[in-house]
């Protein structure tokens, strides 16, 4: 070979790298790729990783951020995964340690960690945790409505939710609607008025962005199937009244004039009904299932 | 002024035939590539992660410019014996050190002024392509003015780290100058740490040593406004302005025991 020959040492190049694909290829496929961990968390204190990150702890922040998102998207999609989002609160912890003004890690770490099985973690007492953690750094007042709303939506508990409310209503700069969200949950904390009324007001707010905007949609869309199946139940009431039976499809609730055709939920997805007991329900396919517990 | 004025082009020219300023190439195709992937990962946090990843690049960058070449200033001259070349025409050593720092200090000045071109370009086709309903959730607006703020201070941290590296140039060994201008660097973002050493310590002559080391090494830590400009948090100018003076008072020190050191060293 004549040196000095630049598509020589190109070819060479190339057909080299060619032959090492190849040869990985072959390893791959003989003796398996080597697996990627993807639940393994090589840091666990927030307080360490900033100091390691020098002045790059926003940007290792963000990493953390994405990790938590992809934890999240993961294992949501896998329901039987054993430990199923056991990472999510120790890498929402890093992140809001290495920036504690990460809003947004800590609102949307809240849903994600208080929304129920299968949507999320099922721990509204750790995303309460979090919550705090950014009023003991930031004192937002978005976070006191945050663990208002988990403390109502999710845990049911009224008293520390108007408490919350009226809390982050008293901060300066915080919106007036606060305080009336205080006020409704004291007077009809489970009342799906009230429900409907805290969602329509997520939904129009200019600042919502749009993920918590689809989960406002959700959430009204699975309030008007509460009202919907209560409607379905009065009139499987009515069959079994004027039949001595409960109906097991609903095409005998229709040739009884009871209802016009076959119900479905505001997603389009058929209500199932469970001829033994006759009991109501979305279908497990539609988008809306599960539905929220109806507060109490 | 004059002499100063020529060793500070000479080294402005050196690093461009150097190709120091492909690195440029390199910023623009990572911001690029990120803005790109991060709105499919960051749930509407893109803006923020680019405007984090830019300023920390443009200081990673800037970073390994001041330091790897900061360190040859006077090394190389040594090396290559220019040096005597050098030093026979009527140019005093002083001027040398300090035409070496500010030829430095101007190329990373020419680096991060177009880094932050090609930054603000990207927020802007970013808020661009945004959609209306994802502004009103920004902390701040993409092209934020505050961000220069920010920029500024990684130009004073760049500018004490080259002092150091020219510094650590002028008696030491290449491979030796780096390895110790990082530590000053690193050092630099934990020496808060060094103020408070009662807290971890009970000996009082330990303490007062921390507490000196803290006065003397580059506190580099309170140059670093990255997150409250991204947070869109209140920077005083009064803070900045006090940075600024710490900055300039500590590269004059370094500067100056450099011309010292470089006075005295004895190149036969």
């Amino acid at each position: 070979m004549r040196p000095g020959r630049p598509w020589v040492y190109g070819a060479a190049i190339t057909l080299l790298m060619v032959v090492a694909v190849g040869v990985q290829v072959v390893r791959g496929r003989t003796y398996g790729d080597t697996a990627l961990d993807d639940r393994l968390l090589y840091l666990r204190s927030g307080t360490v990783a900033a100091k390691a990150a020098l002045s790059f702890d926003t940007l290792l922040a963000d990493v953390y951020w994405i990790r938590a998102l992809q934890h999240f998207g993961n294992d949501r999609l896998r329901p039987n995964i054993p430990g199923r989002f056991e990472l999510l609160y120790p890498l929402l912890d890093l992140t809001t340690t290495l920036d504690p003004d990460f809003v947004v890690a800590y609102r949307f770490g809240a849903i994600f960690l208080s929304e129920p099985d299968p949507g999320g973690a099922s721990r509204p007492d750790l995303a309460i945790a979090l919550l705090k953690k950014g009023v003991r750094t930031t004192n937002r007042w978005e976070y006191y409505y945050d663990i208002g709303f988990v403390y109502y939506w999710n845990l049911h508990d009224y008293t520390n939710a108007a408490d919350w409310f009226r809390r982050g209503g008293d901060l300066p700069g915080a919106p007036w609607w606060l305080r009336t969200y205080a006020a409704v949950m004291l007077t009809k904390g489970g009342d799906r008025q009230a429900s409907r009324f805290l969602w329509q007001e997520v939904l129009q707010r200019p600042d919502t962005n749009e993920w918590l905007r689809n989960t406002a949609q959700m959430r009204l869309l699975q309030l008007d199937a509460l009202d919907q199946i209560d409607i379905l139940r009065r009139a499987v009431s009515e069959f079994q009244r004027r039949t001595g039976k409960l109906p097991e499809r609903w095409r005998q609730l229709v040739a009884a004039g009871l209802l016009r055709g076959e119900p479905v939920d505001p997603s389009g997805t058929p209500y199932t009904l469970n001829f033994a007991t006759g009991e109501v329900n979305v279908s497990g396919y539609s988008p809306l299932h599960p539905l929220p517990t109806e507060p109490r | 002024m004059r002499v100063i004025r020529h060793i500070a082009v000479n080294v402005f020219k050196e690093s461009v035939r150097d190709k120091v300023l492909y690195n440029l190439v390199l910023f623009a195709i990572l911001l690029m590539a990120a803005s790109y992937l991060l709105s499919q990962l960051t749930a509407g946090q893109d803006i923020k992660i680019i405007k984090d990843l830019g300023l920390a690049a443009m200081q990673l960058f800037g970073l390994f410019m001041a330091v790897f070449i900061g360190i040859g200033l006077v090394s190389k001259e040594v090396e290559r014996r220019s040096i005597y070349s050098l030093l026979s025409k009527p140019i005093r050593r002083q001027e040398f050190v300090i035409g070496k720092y500010v030829g430095l200090v101007l190329t990373l000045a020419v680096n991060l002024a177009i880094m932050t071109v090609a930054y603000y370009a990207v927020l802007g086709y970013m808020a661009w392509m945004a959609g209306s309903w994802f502004k009103p959730g920004w902390e701040a607006p993409a092209m934020d003015p505050a961000l220069l703020k920010a920029v500024a201070m990684i130009m004073l941290q760049l500018m004490v780290i080259t002092a150091v590296a020219l510094f650590f140039s002028t008696f030491s060994s290449p491979m030796l100058s780096a390895g110790l201008t990082f530590g000053f660097y690193i050092v630099g973002h934990f020496n808060a740490d060094l103020k408070h050493f009662e807290a971890i310590i009970d000996s009082r002559p330990v303490v007062y040593l921390a507490r000196a080391l803290y006065y003397l090494l580059p506190n580099l830590a309170p140059l670093d406004v990255k997150a409250q400009v991204v947070h869109a948090l209140p920077v005083p100018a009064a803070y900045l302005l006090l940075n600024t003076a710490y900055a300039f008072v500590y590269i004059a020190a370094l500067l100056t025991a450099s011309s010292f050191i470089f006075l005295r060293r004895d190149f036969k």
